[in-house]
């Protein structure tokens, strides 16, 4: 099997749907908006960088990304103990400078440093896991949402999907561009 | 109201910021580039002949003997750790104190800091000697027993330090480069350009879902490194301080050793970012004198805190009515290597002092002279610490002298032959300004800007 179909067969497909394009953050914020107030529901916002008020656009709840990081880190610090006390006091007590098996000031920086290693692994995991990537060649509705463009795509299976509905809001709400496409 | 000064300048649209950026990744470089290319990997090659050698035939080459243990390897490590630390201060701290002038070197610096770590990490590894065993410095089930390391030990702390340290720093520069890689990927008209960026960024694609959790791991990572970057330095400094050597053995060296890691790697910063302008004449856009100015501040700031630690231990040496520290410190300003202190003392204390003046702050030939001044003086600080303590202790059997070879050479300024390589294939091949993170900056400070609170 060659390299070109290989990746076609493990590239990311999406899903059939229909996007409108604009040219200005402040009108993209405001169609997110109504779209959503139209009673839309899981539609994409695509920006080529975070955008003020988008969240709250679409009611995007707050990231719970922090909590994995918590326990993650709290997983590590746990670690840390357990393995110095045990490498040091249980598996081969060695007494070294005639200071304690269990000498817990000492082995505070390597605790410290496995609680921020595990905690930062961990929230790039779930950030990872959570954005579905690694995805390979995913359809890109247009090449400069990346760069200056901003785009609402609304899968077809979406609940509340009306095309003719779409279009009407999206050109009234400042859209440039409209047009069916995968994401 | 006092006005504010743009972050950016020009009338430029989110258009032109991507084509700014990309244009070195997209475009043959100028010939300036090849020949800065050039000269660091032919920098490059001193280091790998020297370190071959060392290698080859042993440490001996190099200038430690008894009592001086600690030569060149360990100066020039502690170094390149603190160079990496000014990368992560502008990366996470300042972003955590919502200091937006950041948005636009922060990536350079960040890419400062892995490569500096990745210099600085080389050197303990070699100064063991047998760096082909360096593994055995990492706990693992093994068939001595198994033999632990001993956590008790500031050398022990120092390897989860800094292989953490590099660790986070690489992810965080990594991440915070993904919807950038993809802006590439977007861009690319050769397949295998595309393939490569696309397969970089993972896929990333920009939805207000998945930037609502970037942002979020954003600043969670930027709240880790932050912690993280100050206990780097401070580890560094117990090789030191927990030792009872007289110079070593002294409380002030954690906060001393990070308040010099930032002096120097600003002035790395100040270093590398002229270096960028000239490279890229489009970046002095984003890259301003403002930026400049701001870190020439921070310079003269860490250095006038370097140079009261300087005064400080001095007058604990005086206080503590120690004579073995008071000996210490007397030594080093007026023994044999008493003029690696003063080159020491004049670099980071004095000629900083220039930046009183306004014009000296903004002006880039005399700040560029400034920060290599001030990375010498950093070197020297360090060596200062490290050999003139070690050169003479408590018995008559430990006095000596430390005699750098051209072995030290080679390792020392090939150290920056590798390092400027490394930077310089990172300029051309991935955006060297986060194209991401300028864009929502791109108001501050002008007439109708929407975010500039």
């Amino acid at each position: 099997m060659g390299i070109e179909s290989l990746i076609e067969k493990i590239s990311d497909k999406g899903q059939e749907g229909f996007a409108g394009i604009w040219e200005d953050e402040h009108q993209f914020v405001e169609a997110a908006r109504k779209t959503r107030e139209a009673g839309v529901e899981g539609f994409e916002a695509i920006s080529p960088f975070p955008l003020h008020g988008i969240d709250e656009a679409m009611g995007i709840p707050r990231s719970f990304i922090p909590w994995v990081t918590f326990f993650a880190g709290l997983t590590g610090c746990a670690f840390g103990l357990w393995f110095t006390w045990w490498t040091s006091a249980v598996d081969w007590p060695i007494i070294i400078a005639g200071k304690p098996m269990w000498s817990l000031p000492a082995f505070i920086p390597v605790v410290f440093e496995l609680t921020i290693l595990f905690g930062a692994l961990s929230s790039v995991g779930a950030l990872i896991a959570i954005c579905g990537l690694p995805k390979v060649e995913p359809p890109v509705i247009d090449a400069t949402l990346s760069s200056h463009r901003f785009a609402l795509f609304v899968p077809k299976k979406a609940k509340g999907f009306d095309q003719q509905k779409l279009t009407d809001l999206f050109k009234q709400s400042g859209a440039t561009e409209v047009k069916e496409t995968r994401f | 109201m006092i006005k504010r000064t743009p972050l950016i300048l020009g009338s430029k649209t989110y258009k032109d910021i991507t084509d700014d950026i990309c244009e070195l990744v997209e475009n043959w470089p100028p010939l300036r580039y090849f020949a800065g290319l050039m000269s660091a990997k032919f920098l490059f090659l001193f280091f790998i002949l020297a370190q071959g050698a060392i290698v080859f035939k042993g440490m001996g080459l190099m200038g430690v003997n008894h009592p001086v243990g600690w030569g060149t390897d360990i100066v020039t490590f502690v170094f390149w750790i603190g160079i990496g630390h000014a990368g992560t201060l502008i990366s996470a701290i300042l972003f955590l104190f919502r200091q937006k002038w950041r948005t636009s070197i922060a990536r350079t610096a960040e890419a400062m800091t892995v490569f500096a770590v990745m210099t600085a990490g080389l050197f303990p590894v070699l100064h063991t000697g047998r760096p082909w065993l360096a593994y055995w410095l990492l706990p693992y089930p093994n068939q001595r027993g198994p033999l632990w390391v001993n956590f008790r030990s500031p050398l022990v702390w120092d390897v989860f330090a800094v292989s953490t340290y590099a660790t986070v720093s690489i992810v965080f520069w990594y991440i915070g480069m993904v919807p950038d890689l993809a802006t590439i990927r977007d861009r690319a008209k050769n397949p295998w350009r595309k393939r490569i960026y696309g397969a970089l960024s993972l896929g990333w694609r920009g939805t207000a879902r998945n930037w609502n959790h970037y942002e979020m791991v954003y600043m969670l990572l930027a709240g880790l490194s932050t912690p993280l970057v100050l206990s780097v330095h401070s580890i560094v400094s117990f090789d030191f301080a927990v030792a009872s050597l007289p110079g070593w053995h002294t409380t002030i060296f954690p906060p001393y050793f990070v308040a010099g890691a930032i002096f120097s790697g600003f002035a790395m910063v100040v270093t590398l970012m002229t270096i960028v302008r000239i490279l890229v004449p489009k970046f002095k856009d984003y890259i301003t004198l403002d930026h400049m100015e701001a870190m020439n501040k921070i310079i003269m700031a860490t250095g006038m805190m370097v140079g009261y630690a300087y005064g400080s231990e001095f007058f604990i040496a005086w206080y503590s009515g120690v004579e073995y520290e008071q000996y210490a410190f007397l030594n080093r300003a007026f023994g044999p290597m008493a003029w690696s202190y003063w080159i020491m003392v004049t670099c980071n204390v004095f000629i900083p002092q220039v930046f009183w003046f306004k014009a000296v702050r903004r002006s880039i030939p005399l700040m560029f002279v400034v920060s290599i001044f001030v990375n010498i003086g950093m070197w020297f600080e360090r060596f200062v610490i490290t050999v003139t303590s070690l050169h003479r202790d408590f018995l008559p059997a430990n006095w000596g002298e430390f005699h750098f070879t051209i072995f030290d050479a080679g390792a020392l300024f090939g150290s920056f032959g590798l390092f400027l390589t490394l930077f310089l294939l990172y300029i051309r091949a991935l955006p060297a300004i986060s194209i991401a993170e300028v864009k929502p900056v791109l108001t501050y400070g002008k007439d109708g800007g929407h975010d500039g609170h």
